[in-house]
């Protein structure tokens, strides 16, 4: 029978969110085909979240100490073992680090075919079809994948409530292939958010300045604004690759994800990996000037607006009450 | 040590992407091209381990238009030696597999014993190019890399994940890195020594043989909707402030 394989990425022994959602979007798959959903945990000791796995009609686990803390070369290494033995016809990964990664890895590897960035899944024919975001989400492309295939799934495209109902998959033992004995990478120490300091998790009101700002010494007016609202002031990717701002200040894939009760994103255009950390919050507000910009995809309110004139006419306003 | 690093242009997303005709690809006749900037970082972190280790660094592109002038500031950036790599085509937003094809061979005889690249491009719908390098040579990788350190036997890399949360690792041999940000910002390059490299001629070098295998293709492009899921406030920024205090008022998210 045809199978769907889900990585199931783990941190600390628990098992990430965006497995669930991988596993929402193999069930939709598979559901309409007759196919079967099986999910992948490898760790140091799988166990405990293979338990946390219940929406797969399988799920495999293998065990090695290589595999924890998360290092490329041995889940590369497990994937590709995995890969050859059970033959899936469709491979999901989540658009992480993990992601990035072992989709292209596996693909490579094992002779499949891969869609990247993708929203929606279909099968057709012989062929997994997707819509993905590319150029920072100004278009969508409609990809096909011939099967076998690899994907690569963003957040937020699959609800993950329906990849955590309640079932009894089958459960199987994995071993670990010779080559994780052989690796010639290794983790030296995993480095955990510095305590104290700026908690964005923590925030209620955030105002995040994106590349629209264009440079360092234009902050100090978004900087004021925040302040007025009462928010944290954070940056996306550019902003802090720029060295603008600490890295703590950094919302997005790479940076610190968000549920505040107010986002008010200024010169950001939206791309995928930003929208990852701060979609779920309860009121956006984005201010870009192209109004075709993908923030205004995920905001509540929006205005398409020179940023430089908006700033201090809102300023004004918050400052007299 | 030698390290290749991988240069790639591609279309300034700032500007407005038209669909071309075929509706598979872009119309790049208009649309300005850049350097994609994880790139733009992975040649600053290759500049950093030939400062800290004394590695010679070699800039490595797919040849087109612009290439030349894009290998020139590389030159300018502190590469040694800058590459173009010839091919016969590839498609729209071609696969990561097929354009490691291409760069595999060009690399290993280079002699590169660590490949840098940017972690992703805005058009790598088929893929990220550092990890599938990586299974094209053989070779571990890591993507989202944060900062690369030279050591005694190899390198330590800082590998980025979601949360604040990171990795260091130790890689021992030849490796692939899929660069996110470098261990300080790329550098400003004057434009006397911009000026200086106009006159190097990139290397030419004939790519790997074309991707065999099947890969995945962009069948059409299409613009999401205007203003997407958002209430769209109308007027100068006087009516906008307007609003949006209104609407913070409305919320009860006024400060105080």
């Amino acid at each position: 029978m045809a199978t769907i394989l889900v990585y199931v990425e783990t941190r600390g022994g628990a098992v990430q969110p965006i497995a669930f959602e991988l596993l929402a979007a193999a069930r939709s798959l598979a559901a309409p085909a007759g196919w079967t959903v099986e999910a992948l945990v490898c760790a140091a000791d799988p166990a405990a979240p293979a338990v946390e796995i219940t929406a797969a009609d399988c799920v495999l686990t293998m065990a090695h100490p290589a595999l924890s803390p998360y290092l490329p070369e041995a889940h590369a290494a497990a994937l590709q073992a995995v890969v050859d033995e059970r033959q899936p016809d469709v491979v999901l990964f989540g658009y992480t680090t993990a992601g990035l990664d072992l989709a292209p890895a596996t693909a490579g590897r094992t002779g499949r075919t891969l869609a990247a960035y993708c929203r929606t899944l279909a099968l057709d024919g012989g062929a997994l079809t997707a819509s993905a975001q590319v150029y920072g989400g100004k278009l969508i492309a409609g990809i096909e994948a011939p099967l076998p295939a690899v994907a690569c799934v963003m957040p937020g495209a699959f609800a993950e409530d329906a990849g955590r109902i309640a079932g009894s998959p089958e459960r199987i033992v994995l071993p670990a292939p010779a080559t994780l004995g052989a690796l010639k990478t290794r983790v030296l120490e995993e480095l955990f958010p510095e305590a104290g300091g700026v908690d964005l998790t923590q925030a209620s009101r955030i105002l995040c300045v994106g590349r629209g700002i264009g440079e360092a010494a234009k902050i100090a007016g978004a900087a004021e604004v925040a302040e007025l609202l009462g928010a944290e002031l954070a940056g996306s990717r550019p902003v802090i690759d720029a060295g603008w701002m600490p890295k703590a200040r950094q919302v997005g894939k790479s940076g610190t994800k968000v549920r505040p009760k107010l986002y008010v994103a200024v010169g950001v255009s939206g791309a995928p990996e930003h929208l990852e950390g701060m979609a779920k919050s309860d009121l956006i507000v984005a201010i870009n000037s192209d109004a075709r910009a993908p923030i205004f995809g995920a905001a509540h309110f929006g205005a398409a607006i020179d940023l430089f004139d908006l700033l201090p006419a809102l300023a004004d306003r918050l400052r007299a009450g | 040590m030698h390290a290749a690093v991988v240069l790639r242009l591609v279309p300034d997303i700032a500007d407005d992407l038209e669909i071309s005709e075929s509706g598979n690809d872009i119309d790049r006749e208009w649309v300005g091209m850049k350097l994609n900037e994880f790139d733009d970082h992975a040649l600053e972190e290759a500049v950093l381990l030939k400062e800290r280790a004394g590695a010679s660094v070699t800039a490595v592109a797919l040849d087109g238009d612009g290439v030349d002038k894009l290998l020139q500031s590389a030159i300018a950036r502190g590469a040694d030696r800058v590459v173009k790599i010839t091919y016969d085509e590839l498609p729209p937003l071609p696969a990561a597999a097929a354009v490691a094809a291409i760069l595999a061979d060009a690399i290993q005889a280079l002699g590169a014993d660590v490949v840098l690249t940017g972690v992703q491009t805005p058009e790598d719908a088929g893929g990220q190019l550092a990890a599938a390098l990586g299974a094209r040579l053989g070779w571990p990788h890591l993507s989202a890399v944060a900062g690369v350190q030279p050591a005694p036997d190899g390198l330590i890399v800082r590998q980025e994940h979601s949360g604040g949360y990171a990795t260091r690792v130790h890689a021992a041999g030849p490796v692939v890195l899929g660069v996110q940000s470098a261990s300080q910002p790329p550098r400003y390059v004057s434009g006397s020594k911009l000026r200086q490299a106009i006159g190097v001629k990139p290397e030419k070098r004939a790519g790997g043989e074309a991707f065999a295998g099947p890969v995945a293709m962009v069948r059409r492009l299409a613009k999401p909707a205007s203003g997407g899921g958002a209430a769209m406030w109308k007027g100068d920024a006087d009516a906008v402030a307007d609003q949006f205090v209104a609407l913070l008022r409305e919320r009860g998210l006024l400060k105080g």
